[in-house]
C-alpha cells in the first residue's frame, strides 16, 4: 500500500485515495477536433514502465485532486504537485524507465 | 512411561511446570517452554500425520515455520483451527491436538491405498484424468473433494475476538535472533522509535538452539539481557509471538501477534490475535535461514529430520528425537548438530557425507570424538514403516550421479539430514528486492533491495554468529541514522567464535542417487512431490519455473515450499542442463505463514461492520409492515410489502395497481441529492447535462441525462432550481457518489474558472413519492399549498408545509401517474410517512416497493441508467434524441456523439418486446438470436434489459437493446432460453398511457 503525501492533508494511506489515471491530458477543442484527435483524447492512455505523471483524488480526505509523478516499477513517488501545475522535470531513468 | 525421550537437564523448559495435553486422543505431558512438537518427541511420538496425496506416514521434520508434515487440527468445536504447525504451537495445559488427513486414524489409514497405486497417480494426474468429458467432472468432484483437503474448518462462528492496530515507526526489526537483537539495540539506543518483532515466544532465534556465548554469557541469556535493555527504552516496542507476514510498497508491513494462543482457554483475556499494520521509515530484516532437506530414497520416513531441528530439540527443549542417529550431509553445519546431539545423549552411528574429503574444524572435532565419517557416500535407502529402523549407505561414483560398490547398513531410529541452508528471503523478496544465486552456499541471497530495508545475518547468507552481530549492529545504527537520529559509536557485541562457525564448505547434491528404480525421493513432503515428478514435468515440457511448480504442485501446500522450493528448482536445472538461476524462482507472495481470516477482519466482522448497511429514516416502519428488502448499493430498500399469505408477485401486482387506481407511496430517500451553489452553478449543470438548463426558472425542475465525454449515458435525474445560484440535483441511488466525484473532477481539474460548489445532501433530505389519481387529493389534505395544475404545474417545485413539517414539494413523477415527491429533513420523514398513511386510509393508500416502481416506470418506457444502459448506450440508442440539445454550446458527450461509431445505424437500440404468450415473463438478460436453432455458439443480436409482468397491461412487458431495433418495430424475434425458445413482437418501448395524460393530469 502506497503512502501518499496529500498536498493538503500530509502523508496518508493509499486506501484514502482514488487514482485518476494519466494526468495532463488536454481536452481538444470539440469544435475543431478531428474524429481521430477526439478518439485519441477519449481512449488512448500511456502505459509506461517507469515514470508516470498521473492524477489522484483524496476521496476519503479533503476531496481534492492533485498530480503525482510515480514510478510504475518501484512505486516511488518523485513529486506531488498541484492539479493546475505542469509536470516537473524528473530524470526518467531514476524511475526505472526504459 | 512419561517423557522417555526427555533429558534430565538442559534446555529452556521449566521442568517444574508440568503441562497435560492430548494428541489423537492420548494423554501426554510436557513442560512449560515446550512446543507441541518438542513435547511429542519427548514422549516418543514419531508418527504425527499422513501425507496429502499418498497418505504415507509422516513425522516431524523441522522445528519452526518450515515444518511440512506435523500439521495439527488444534482445539475443538468453535475454537478449532486446522493446519497449525506442531513446531510453532506453544504447549499449554489442556491443549487438544489431532493429526490430519488420515481416516480412520494416523496409524491405520484407508487412504494409504494411494501409496500402493502411486504409479498410476503421477503429477498432473488430476489434470489428465478428470478433464474429459466435462459432464463427468460433477461425478468426480465429489470424491476428489472428500479425499482432498487438509484439516477441517470449524462449522460454528468464531467466538474469539481480534483487533487491528496501525503504527508508525522509525525502524522495524524483523526477527529476534542475534542479528535482529543487535540491530534493535543499536537503533533503539539512538532514541528512534523501534519495533522488534519475532514469531517465537522467546527472543534469541538461533541462540536458543545453540551453545554459543556472547559478551561472556550464554547466547540465550545475552538475548534476555538485550530484551531487558530494550524494555527500558521508551520508544522501543518489543513484540514476541508476532509474525511479520507480508512486506508491501512504501515500507508497509503487516504482522500478526498471537496474543492469547499460547494460553489455555480459561486464561485468555482480550483479543486472540492482533493485526499490526506497520509503516516503517526503515526496515531491518533479520529473518534467518531455513535448512534444506536432502532428496534421497525414502527420505520421508518418520524419524528423518533436519539436522538443525534435532539440534534445536536437544539444546532448547532437552528432548531427543531418537536415541541413535545417522547424519547425512553435504556440508559442515550438520557436524555441529551431530556434536550437540551426541552431547545431548543421542548416539551418532555415523556421519554419511557426500563430499569425498570433508575437512575443517567441525569435521576434526567429530573425528576426535571417534564418530565414524562415511565420506563420498550417500544414504541410498531408509527402512521402517512408521519409524526409521535402518538406513542403507552406498558410495557415490566419481561423477556423483550413481552409487557403486557394496551397501552398508546402519541401525538407527533417527536420520539427521542437511542439504545446506536457504536464507529466509520471503519478506525481502515480497518487498521487491532482487535475489542473486550464491554458488558457494548454493542458494539465493538478497542482492539489490527495492525499498528502505537492510538484510542482516543468515538471511544475507552470513551464517557465522560474529557476522550476524556485526551486520545487525551496523544496520540498526545506519537505519536509525537514515531515519534522522544520531548514533554514537555503535558497539558490536563480542562473541566467542565457535570452531567452524558459519562455514559450510557445501557440495551441492540435489538429487541423491540410490541405484534403484521406483524408490521415492521426496522433495516436497507436504504435497508428495518426488524427484521423479520433476523429471515427468520436464519430459512433458513443463520445465519453466511457473509451469513446473503448478504441474507438480511443488511448494503449493500450506508450508509454501519453505523446505522444497530450491531443491525443486535445482533438480529441474539439472534436468535442463542449465544453472539454477537460469531456471529462476517463483514469486514469493504474502503471507509468510498463514494468517487467520479473523485477524484480517479484526473488529470489522459481521454484516453490520464488514460492509455498512444504509437505512432510510422509515426503515423500521418498513420492517414492521412486511417489507421484503433488496440491496441497492449499501442501501436496504423495500422490494415490496408482503401481506399475510401473499406471494411476492401478488404483492407487487397489488402495489402497481394501487398506484394506477388510487394512491401509493414510495420511500425514495435513497436517491442521490447534490446541492450545487455558486455563481457558475448553472454553467456547471449546463455542461454536464445534454439538455438546456439556461431557461430553467427558480421554482422549476427538469429531467436531465448525463453522459461521459464519449457520449455514453452515465446517470440521469431531476434537477430543481432552488434559488438564483442554487440547484438541487438528484441522481440514481447507486450513482450518487460517482456523480458527485464526476462533478468534482471536472470542476477541479478542467473547469477551474467555474465557481461552483457541490455538497452531497442525500441523507439530509428524505423523500417520499406519492403516486396515483388520488395523490393530489391526499396531499391537499395535509398542506395549505395550492396543488392545482394551474398553481403547481408539472415539473415545478415549491416550499411548503406538509402535515406541519416544513419541506419541499416537487411535481414530478417516475411512475407516469399524477404524482408528487415530498422532501423533508430526514428526522421528520417517519412522521410524514405516518401522517400520509393515516390520512390515506380512506383511499386505501398502499406503500409500494422498488419492484412496483420498476414495473410502473417500465410500463411508461422510462429507463433506469445502469439497467437499460451499460456504458455503451447513447441517448439516441435509447430513443431519447429529444433530450440532446442541438442549440447549446459544448457539453460533456456532445462531441463523442458525433463520432462515426456512435452514428452507426446498426447500433443496438432500445425497443419494447411483447411475448406471444402474454403470461410469459422473459428473464432479464435473455439474448435475442436471429437463428436460435443454429449450431452453438448461437448468434446474438441483443438482450433484454428490463422485463416484468404488468398488471395494468394485463400481460408481460419487456425492454431490450436490439441491433437496428428502431427499424424493426413489428417484427418477431426469438429468445433462446435454457429449455425453450420464446418469441416476442418488437414494439416501441412504451406500454401504457403513451400520451402522458395521466402524468400531467
Amino acid at each position: 500500500m502506497l503512502l501518499i503525501e496529500c498536498p493538503h492533508c500530509g502523508p496518508r494511506e493509499q486506501t484514502e485515495f482514488t487514482c485518476g489515471g494519466e494526468g495532463h491530458i488536454v481536452r481538444p477543442d470539440p469544435a475543431t477536433a478531428t474524429d481521430a484527435e477526439w478518439g485519441h483524447y477519449l481512449f488512448m492512455r500511456k502505459n509506461p514502465k517507469g515514470l508516470h505523471f498521473e492524477r489522484w483524488f483524496h476521496a476519503h480526505g479533503c476531496r481534492q485532486w492533485f498530480h503525482a509523478a510515480r514510478s510504475t516499477v518501484t512505486h516511488e513517488i518523485f513529486a506531488i504537485y498541484g492539479i493546475d501545475e505542469p509536470p516537473p522535470a524528473i530524470d526518467p531513468s531514476k524511475a526505472g524507465s526504459q | 512411561m512419561s517423557q522417555a525421550f526427555r533429558n534430565g537437564d538442559g534446555g529452556r523448559i521449566d521442568r517444574g511446570k508440568r503441562l497435560n495435553f492430548t494428541f489423537d486422543g492420548q494423554n501426554y505431558d510436557g513442560f512449560a517452554g515446550d512446543t507441541l512438537a518438542s513435547a511429542l518427541l519427548a514422549n516418543g511420538v514419531r508418527l504425527v500425520g499422513r501425507s496429502f496425496k499418498y497418505h504415507r506416514p509422516r513425522g516431524i521434520v523441522g522445528s519452526g515455520p518450515e515444518e511440512p508434515n506435523a500439521l495439527i487440527q488444534l482445539g475443538v468445536g468453535a475454537h478449532t483451527e486446522p493446519n497449525t504447525r506442531a513446531t510453532q504451537i506453544a504447549l499449554f495445559d489442556g491443549l487438544i491436538g489431532e493429526s490430519q488427513n488420515a481416516w480412520p486414524g494416523v496409524g491405520f489409514d484407508v487412504g494409504a491405498i494411494n501409496n500402493l497405486v502411486s504409479k498410476v497417480i503421477p503429477s498432473g494426474f488430476y489434470y489428465k484424468t478428470f478433464m474429459w468429458p466435462a459432464a463427468a467432472w460433477m461425478f468426480y468432484e465429489k470424491f476428489i473433494r472428500s479425499a482432498a483437503g487438509l484439516g477441517k474448518a470449524p462449522s460454528e462462528p468464531d467466538p474469539e475476538t481480534y483487533e487491528k492496530r496501525t503504527v508508525w515507526c522509525d525502524v522495524l526489526v524483523v526477527g529476534g535472533g542475534p542479528a535482529g537483537l543487535a540491530a534493535a539495540r543499536a537503533a533503539g539506543a539512538s532514541g528512534a522509535r523501534v519495533i522488534l518483532a519475532d514469531e517465537g515466544s522467546e527472543f534469541g532465534g538461533s541462540l536458543l538452539s545453540s551453545r554459543d556465548r556472547i559478551e561472556g554469557r550464554e547466547g540465550a541469556d545475552w538475548a534476555g539481557d538485550v530484551i531487558d535493555d530494550l524494555a527500558g527504552m521508551a520508544e522501543v516496542r518489543v513484540l514476541p509471538r508476532t509474525t511479520v507476514a507480508s512486506y508491501h510498497d512504501h515500507n508497509y508491513l503487516v504482522a500478526v501477534e498471537r496474543v492469547n494462543d499460547h494460553l489455555p482457554l480459561g486464561e485468555r483475556h482480550g483479543p486472540r490475535q492482533r493485526l499490526w499494520k506497520i509503516r516503517a521509515k526503515q526496515v531491518v530484516l533479520a529473518t534467518g535461514a531455513i535448512e534444506r532437506p536432502l532428496v534421497f530414497a525414502e527420505n520421508d520416513r518418520p524419524g528423518v529430520m533436519l539436522a538443525g531441528a534435532v539440534r534445536t530439540y536437544v539444546n532448547r527443549y532437552g528432548a531427543r528425537p531418537g536415541n541413535r542417529a545417522v547424519v547425512f550431509t553435504n556440508n559442515d553445519s550438520a557436524y555441529r548438530a551431530a556434536l550437540d546431539a551426541a552431547d545431548g545423549g543421542i548416539s551418532i552411528a555415523a556421519i554419511v557425507d557426500c563430499r569425498a574429503n570433508p575437512e575443517g574444524a567441525l569435521v576434526r572435532l567429530v573425528r576426535e570424538r571417534g564418530i565414524e565419517i562415511v565420506s563420498g557416500s550417500v544414504i541410498s535407502g531408509v527402512r521402517g514403516a512408521k519409524q526409521v529402523s535402518e538406513v542403507e549407505v552406498a558410495a557415490l561414483n566419481d561423477a556423483g550421479d550413481d552409487v557403486v560398490g557394496a551397501r552398508r547398513s546402519f541401525d538407527c531410529d533417527l536420520v539427521m539430514m542437511s542439504g545446506g541452508w536457504n536464507p529466509t528471503v520471503h519478506l525481502y523478496s515480497q518487498s521487491g528486492g532482487k535475489l542473486a544465486w550464491n554458488q558457494e552456499l548454493a542458494t539465493f541471497v538478497p542482492a539489490t533491495a527495492a525499498q528502505k530495508s537492510r538484510e542482516v545475518g543468515a538471511v544475507n547468507g552470513s551464517f557465522s554468529l560474529a557476522d550476524a552481530l556485526a551486520e545487525g549492529t551496523r544496520a540498526g545504527a545506519a537505519a536509525a541514522r537514515d531515519a534522522g537520529f544520531e548514533v554514537e559509536g555503535e558497539q558490536v557485541p563480542a562473541c566467542e567464535a565457535a570452531p567452524g562457525d558459519g562455514v559450510l564448505s557445501l557440495l551441492a547434491l540435489w538429487d541423491v542417487p540410490c541405484g534403484r528404480k521406483g524408490a521415492k525421493r521426496f522433495l516436497d513432503f507436504q504435497n508428495d512431490v518426488t524427484a521423479a515428478d520433476v523429471a515427468l514435468a520436464h519430459r512433458e515440457n513443463y520445465s519453466s519455473v511457473e509451469h513446473f511448480k503448478r504441474y507438480t504442485t511443488t511448494g503449493m501446500g500450506t508450508d509454501q515450499g519453505k523446505t522444497s522450493n530450491v531443491n525443486g528448482l535445482a533438480i529441474m536445472a539439472g534436468l535442463r542442463g542449465v544453472d539454477v538461476p537460469e531456471v529462476g524462482h517463483t514469486t514469493f507472495r504474502p503471507f509468510y505463514t498463514a494468517v487467520t481470516v479473523g485477524a484480517l477482519a479484526g473488529i470489522n466482522s459481521g454484516p453490520e461492520l464488514l460492509d455498512p448497511v444504509r437505512k432510510t429514516p422509515m426503515h423500521n416502519w418498513h420492517e414492521t409492515h412486511g417489507a421484503h428488502f433488496e440491496d441497492v448499493g449499501q442501501w436496504k430498500r423495500p422490494y415490496c410489502y408482503l401481506r399475510p399469505g401473499e406471494t411476492v408477485k401478488q404483492a407487487v401486482d397489488r402495489e402497481v395497481l394501487a398506484a394506477r387506481t388510487s394512491v401509493a407511496i414510495l420511500d425514495a430517500s435513497t436517491l442521490g441529492k447534490i446541492d450545487i451553489q455558486g455563481p457558475d452553478a448553472l454553467e456547471l449543470i449546463n455542461r454536464v447535462y445534454t439538455n438546456n438548463f439556461a431557461t430553467l426558472k427558480v421554482g422549476q425542475c427538469r429531467y436531465g441525462l448525463m453522459l461521459k465525454d464519449d457520449g455514453m449515458v452515465f446517470d440521469d435525474g431531476v434537477t430543481a432550481r432552488i434559488g438564483e445560484n442554487r440547484y438541487l440535483m438528484s441522481t440514481t441511488t447507486g450513482g450518487a457518489p460517482n456523480v458527485l466525484n464526476w462533478l468534482e473532477e471536472w470542476l477541479q481539474c478542467e473547469w477551474r474558472d467555474l465557481e461552483a460548489y457541490c455538497t452531497s445532501v442525500t441523507t439530509h433530505w428524505a423523500a417520499i413519492a406519492i403516486a396515483g389519481p388520488n395523490s393530489r387529493r391526499l396531499l391537499a389534505e395535509l398542506t395549505a399549498t395550492d396543488l392545482s395544475n394551474e398553481a403547481f404545474p408539472f415539473m415545478s417545485w415549491q416550499d411548503g408545509e406538509i402535515a406541519g413539517i416544513p419541506g419541499r414539494i416537487f411535481r414530478i413523477s417516475f411512475s407516469g401517474e399524477t404524482g408528487f415527491e415530498v422532501q423533508v429533513p430526514a428526522s421528520y420523514a417517519l412522521a410524514l410517512w405516518r401522517a400520509l398513511m393515516t390520512a390515506g386510509e380512506k383511499y386505501s393508500i398502499t406503500p409500494y416497493g422498488t419492484e412496483a416502481m420498476h414495473v410502473l416506470r417500465a410500463e411508461k418506457g422510462f429507463i433506469i441508467a445502469g439497467q437499460d444502459t451499460d456504458g455503451t448506450t447513447t441517448p439516441y440508442d435509447l430513443g431519447m434524441g429529444w433530450i440532446v440539445s442541438r442549440k447549446k454550446g459544448d457539453f460533456l458527450g456532445k462531441r463523442g456523439l458525433e463520432r462515426p461509431d456512435t452514428l452507426r445505424e446498426d447500433r443496438k437500440q432500445l425497443v419494447g418486446l411483447l411475448t406471444e404468450n402474454p403470461n410469459e415473463v422473459i428473464p432479464e438478460g435473455a439474448h435475442i438470436s436471429p437463428a436460435p436453432d443454429s449450431a452453438k455458439p448461437v448468434p446474438m443480436e441483443g438482450w433484454v434489459t428490463s422485463s416484468y409482468y404488468s398488471p395494468n397491461c394485463g400481460r408481460s412487458i419487456a425492454m431490450a437493446l436490439l441491433r437496428r431495433g428502431n427499424e424493426r418495430i413489428g417484427e418477431t424475434v426469438a429468445l433462446p432460453l435454457e429449455d425453450k425458445v420464446v418469441r416476442a413482437k418488437i414494439t416501441k418501448p412504451v406500454f401504457f398511457d403513451e400520451e402522458g395524460e395521466r402524468l400531467r393530469g
